[in-house]
C-alpha cells in the first residue's frame, strides 16, 4: 500500500483528534425533540403527521416531495406536540415536527439484533428503493440524497468510500470505522451492487492506523474492495480531491464526479446503507463528536436526529467565562450555531466548542501578495484576486472568467492567509451572484 | 539642417496620415442623432442607474428614440430636468413622481435585543450569507451599512447608537442603489409625498405576531388594525406584515394611532397640539 494524495493545494492544520479514543456511547433521549423537515439538499420533506398523533421510532413523519428530496422518519417514540416552523442553527425558520418523547418503542420490522448479515439478498433496484425509503442522505456534510447518487446518468466504474475525515477535531468517522468495520464493508458491497461495479476503494488518511487495520481486515474477505492509505492533507475528504488522490482523474470544471467514473460515499453513509438494507432501519441517528481544543471532555455519541444542541452542550462540563464559539461540523467547514435550541440533523457530525483566545477573529490587514492562498487552493483558483473582484462589486463577468464557481468553500485560503483576510466570506458572496447569473441564462 | 529635415518629415507624415484619417472617418462615419448629445448634456451626469438604464448616455439614447416621455424619468434631475429635455425635443414631459428611500425597520438595540455576536467581515451581504442576523428577527436591518457604502451621493449614514441607517432626504435622489445593496430588502423607494410627509410601515417582518413580538418591540405583528381603520383602503396585510400603498394613502395618520406596536412611522408632520388640560379640549373642538 503506497500513500498518495491530491496534487494541488491543500493545507496541514493541527489534527486535534482528541475524541478518537473515546468509544461511541448512546446519547440519552431528550424529553422533547424537534425533527427538521429540511434535512437534505433539495426540496424539504412534507410532514405527514399532525398534532396529537402517536409515533414510533422509524415511522415516516415527512415524505419526499420531489426528485431531489428524501423522507424523514421519527427518531423517537411519543406524541407529536406540534408541526410548526422553528429556527434552525442559522436562525432561519424551517418546518419542524416537535415530538414529546415517551419511552423508546421501535417499529417491529426493524431488526435490532446485534448479528451482522453479510449476504447480499437484493437486486440493484431493490437496494436503491430501500435506500430511498430509508431517507438516507450523504453523511459527509452536504446531505445530498444518496439514492440519486447511486443512480448516475453514466456507468460507474468504481465506488469510493470516503473515510478520510480530514477536518481537525472530528473523530466520528474514525470511531465508526473502528467499531463497525464489517457493517461498513457490507454497506459498500450493497452500494457496489446498486451501481453494478466490482471495484471499491476505501480512502483513509494515514493518521488513523486502527481504522485502516480494522477496515483492511474486514475488506480482505471480499474481492474488489481495497483500502487506500492517503497522506494527511486537508481537504482530502472533498469529493473532487478524493477522486484525484485515489484514481488520479480530475473532475472537469462544472462537471460531476461521475464524469470520472467514480461515485464517492462517506463511511457514515455506508453504515446507514447497511442498516437500511440489512436491518430495515431508516436513518434516524448518527455518530456525533463532542469536542473542543480547550475542553476536558471529548466524547463520541450516537445521537438521534432532532436532539437539541443544548442537551449535547450540557455534557461538555463547565465552560470557562467569556464568549464561546459553537460550531456544528468541523472547524474549517462547519457552521457556527446561532441558536442553541436548534436540533441536530441527519448530516450533523459534531458539536465543536471553541473558547478563550481562539474565539475572536484576528484583525484584518492588507494583502501582501505573498501568494499563499494561491498555493493552498485545491481547485487552482486565485483567492486573492477573487476577493478583490468580489469587493469591487459588479465584476461578475471577470469572476466567471476566473472560475469562481469552482470554489468548494474548503477555507484553505482563509486558513493560510497571514493577513487574516476573510477571503472565503467574500468569495462566497461572489459565487452566489455569479451562480445566479449563470442559472438565469438559457440552456444550450 | 537635421532639425529642419526632421520637422519637415514629421510634418509631411502628419499631413499624409491626417488625409488618410479624414477619408477613413468619412467612409466609416456613424450617423448619430445630434439630440442625444444635447439631452445628455441636460442630464445630471451622475450615472447612478436610477432611471433603469446603464448610465446617462444610455438614458439619453432611449429618450431620443422613444415616442413619448411616458415612463421616462430621471430621479436625480427630477421634473425640472425632464421639462428642459422635453422642451428641447419639442415634447411634453410627463409629471414623474420623485422618490425617496425609506428604511423599513426601527429595530434599534433597545427594542430588538442582540442574541449573538457577529464576528465576521463587516458587511451585511456576508452576514446574510452566513445566518439570519445577530438578533432574533430574521428580516430586519443587519446594521453593518452596506447601504451607506452603496450610496454614490453620500446620502446614507449609519447611526452608531441605533445601528440603523439614516437617509438624508435632502441628498437622496431615489436612485435605489441602497435598496439594491440591502440583502434583506429593508429599504424601499417611496413617493416623497405631499410636503415631504410620509406614512409607512417601518417593519418587514413576515413572522407570526408572537414570534415578531418576542424578537422586537416595534415590529409589525400583522394584527390588521391599521387596515380596518384606514378610510382609503390603502393598507394591506399580507404574510403577517402590513404595507401602505403610497398611491392611495392620504396621510390621515389614523393607522399611526391605531398600531399597537407603533410600527407605523409618520415623518415630517408638524407636532400635534398636546392638550394641556384634556377636560377642556372637547369644548374647543365643538366651537
Amino acid at each position: 500500500m503506497k500513500s498518495s494524495t491530491f496534487p494541488i493545494g491543500g493545507i496541514h492544520p493541527h489534527e486535534w483528534k482528541f475524541a478518537a479514543e473515546s468509544p461511541i456511547e448512546d446519547f440519552p433521549l431528550p424529553e422533547e425533540a424537534a425533527v427538521s423537515m429540511a434535512q437534505h439538499l433539495g426540496a424539504p420533506a412534507e410532514p405527514v403527521v399532525a398534532k396529537g398523533d402517536k409515533v414510533l421510532v422509524g415511522q415516516v413523519i415527512g415524505r419526499a416531495t420531489s426528485f431531489v428530496s428524501a423522507p424523514v422518519h421519527s427518531p423517537f417514540s411519543g406524541t407529536v406536540k406540534a408541526v410548526e416552523p422553528r429556527a434552525d442553527i442559522a436562525g432561519n425558520m424551517v418546518m419542524h415536527v416537535v415530538i414529546t418523547v415517551e419511552g423508546d418503542e421501535w417499529l417491529p420490522e426493524i431488526d435490532r439484533t446485534p448479528d451482522v448479515p453479510m449476504e447480499v439478498r437484493f437486486s440493484a433496484e431493490e437496494i436503491i428503493a430501500k435506500i430511498k425509503d430509508a431517507g438516507i442522505v450523504g453523511l459527509g456534510g452536504a446531505a445530498f440524497p444518496t439514492h440519486i447518487k447511486l443512480s448516475p446518468q453514466k456507468k460507474a466504474e468504481c465506488l469510493i468510500i470516503n473515510g478520510t475525515e480530514c477536518e481537525p477535531c472530528l473523530s466520528s468517522d474514525d470511531r465508526i470505522m473502528r467499531e463497525y468495520p464489517r457493517q461498513i464493508i457490507m454497506g459498500a458491497r450493497l452500494m457496489m451492487r446498486a451501481l453494478g461495479t466490482d471495484t471499491c476503494y476505501i480512502g483513509i488518511e494515514e493518521n488513523k492506523p486502527e481504522a485502516i487495520r480494522a477496515l483492511g481486515d474486514a475488506a480482505a474477505y471480499w474481492p474488489g474492495l481495497q483500502v487506500v492509505v492517503l497522506r494527511k492533507k486537508y481537504p482530502q475528504g472533498g469529493e473532487k480531491q478524493l477522486i484525484d488522490a485515489i484514481i488520479h482523474r480530475r473532475v472537469p470544471s462544472l462537471g460531476l464526479p461521475i464524469d470520472t467514473g467514480a461515485v464517492v460515499q462517506n463511511v457514515g453513509t455506508a453504515l446507514a446503507v447497511y442498516e437500511a438494507v440489512q436491518k430495515n432501519k431508516p436513518l434516524i441517528d448518527n455518530v456525533f463528536t463532542l469536542t473542543g481544543p480547550t475542553l476536558e471532555v471529548h466524547r463520541n455519541f450516537r445521537v438521534r436526529v432532532g436532539t437539541p444542541y443544548s442537551k449535547i452542550l450540557a455534557f461538555a462540563g463547565n465552560l470557562p467565562d467569556g464568549p464561546c464559539k459553537l460550531i456544528s461540523g468541523g472547524p474549517l467547514m462547519g457552521k457556527a450555531i446561532a441558536n442553541i435550541e436548534a436540533t441536530t440533523l441527519k448530516a450533523s457530525s459534531s458539536l465543536l466548542i471553541i473558547t478563550g483566545d481562539m474565539v475572536p477573529r484576528n484583525q484584518e490587514m492588507t494583502c501582501i501578495r505573498c501568494g499563499k492562498c494561491v498555493e493552498a487552493c485545491p481547485m487552482g483558483l486565485e483567492p486573492y484576486l477573487l476577493n478583490r473582484l468580489c469587493r469591487a462589486g459588479g465584476r461578475q463577468d471577470e469572476l466567471e472568467k476566473e472560475r469562481i464557481y469552482d470554489c468548494i468553500e474548503c477555507g484553505c485560503c482563509q486558513f493560510t492567509c497571514p493577513s487574516y483576510i476573510p477571503l472565503l466570506d467574500m468569495i462566497r458572496t461572489g459565487t452566489a451572484e455569479v451562480m445566479k447569473i449563470m442559472r438565469s441564462r438559457p440552456k444550450k | 539642417m537635421i532639425i529642419l529635415f526632421t520637422v519637415t518629415c514629421l510634418f509631411a507624415l502628419g499631413l499624409v496620415f491626417s488625409v488618410i484619417l479624414y477619408f477613413v472617418a468619412q467612409k466609416f462615419k456613424v450617423e448619430e442623432d445630434p439630440r442625444i448629445e444635447q439631452v445628455e448634456k441636460l442630464l445630471p451626469g451622475a450615472n447612478c442607474g436610477g432611471c433603469g438604464n446603464a448610465g446617462c448616455r444610455a438614458f439619453a439614447e432611449r429618450i431620443v428614440s422613444a415616442e413619448s416621455m411616458e415612463g421616462l424619468f430621471c430621479p436625480v434631475g427630477g421634473n425640472e430636468v425632464m421639462n428642459q429635455i422635453a422642451e428641447a425635443l419639442g415634447r411634453t414631459a410627463v409629471e414623474g413622481d420623485a422618490k425617496v428611500a425609506v428604511v423599513r425597520c426601527s429595530g434599534s438595540p433597545d427594542c430588538r435585543k442582540r442574541t449573538s455576536v457577529y464576528d465576521g467581515y463587516a458587511s451585511c451581504k456576508v452576514m446574510a450569507s452566513l445566518y439570519k442576523g445577530d438578533t432574533d428577527c430574521s428580516y430586519g436591518c443587519l446594521g453593518l451599512g452596506d447601504c451607506a457604502s452603496a450610496c454614490e451621493f453620500g446620502g446614507v449614514t449609519m447611526d452608531p447608537v441605533r445601528r440603523l441607517p439614516i437617509i438624508n432626504t435632502d441628498i437622496c435622489v431615489g436612485c435605489g442603489g441602497c435598496a439594491e445593496a440591502c440583502p434583506k430588502g429593508v429599504i424601499e423607494l417611496r413617493s416623497r409625498g405631499l410636503k415631504e410627509r410620509r406614512v409607512y410601515v417601518s417593519c418587514v417582518n413576515r413572522d407570526k405576531g408572537a414570534v415578531t413580538r418576542k424578537a422586537c418591540t416595534v415590529g409589525c405583528i400583522g394584527c390588521g388594525k391599521c387596515a380596518k381603520v384606514c378610510p382609503f383602503e390603502a393598507i394591506k396585510v399580507e404574510g403577517n406584515v402590513a404595507y401602505i400603498d403610497f398611491t392611495k394613502c392620504r396621510l390621515c395618520r389614523k393607522c399611526v394611532d391605531e398600531c399597537p406596536t407603533h410600527a407605523i412611522a409618520a415623518v415630517n408632520f408638524p407636532p400635534r397640539p398636546v392638550p394641556e388640560k384634556p377636560v377642556e379640549q372637547p369644548k374647543e373642538e365643538e366651537q
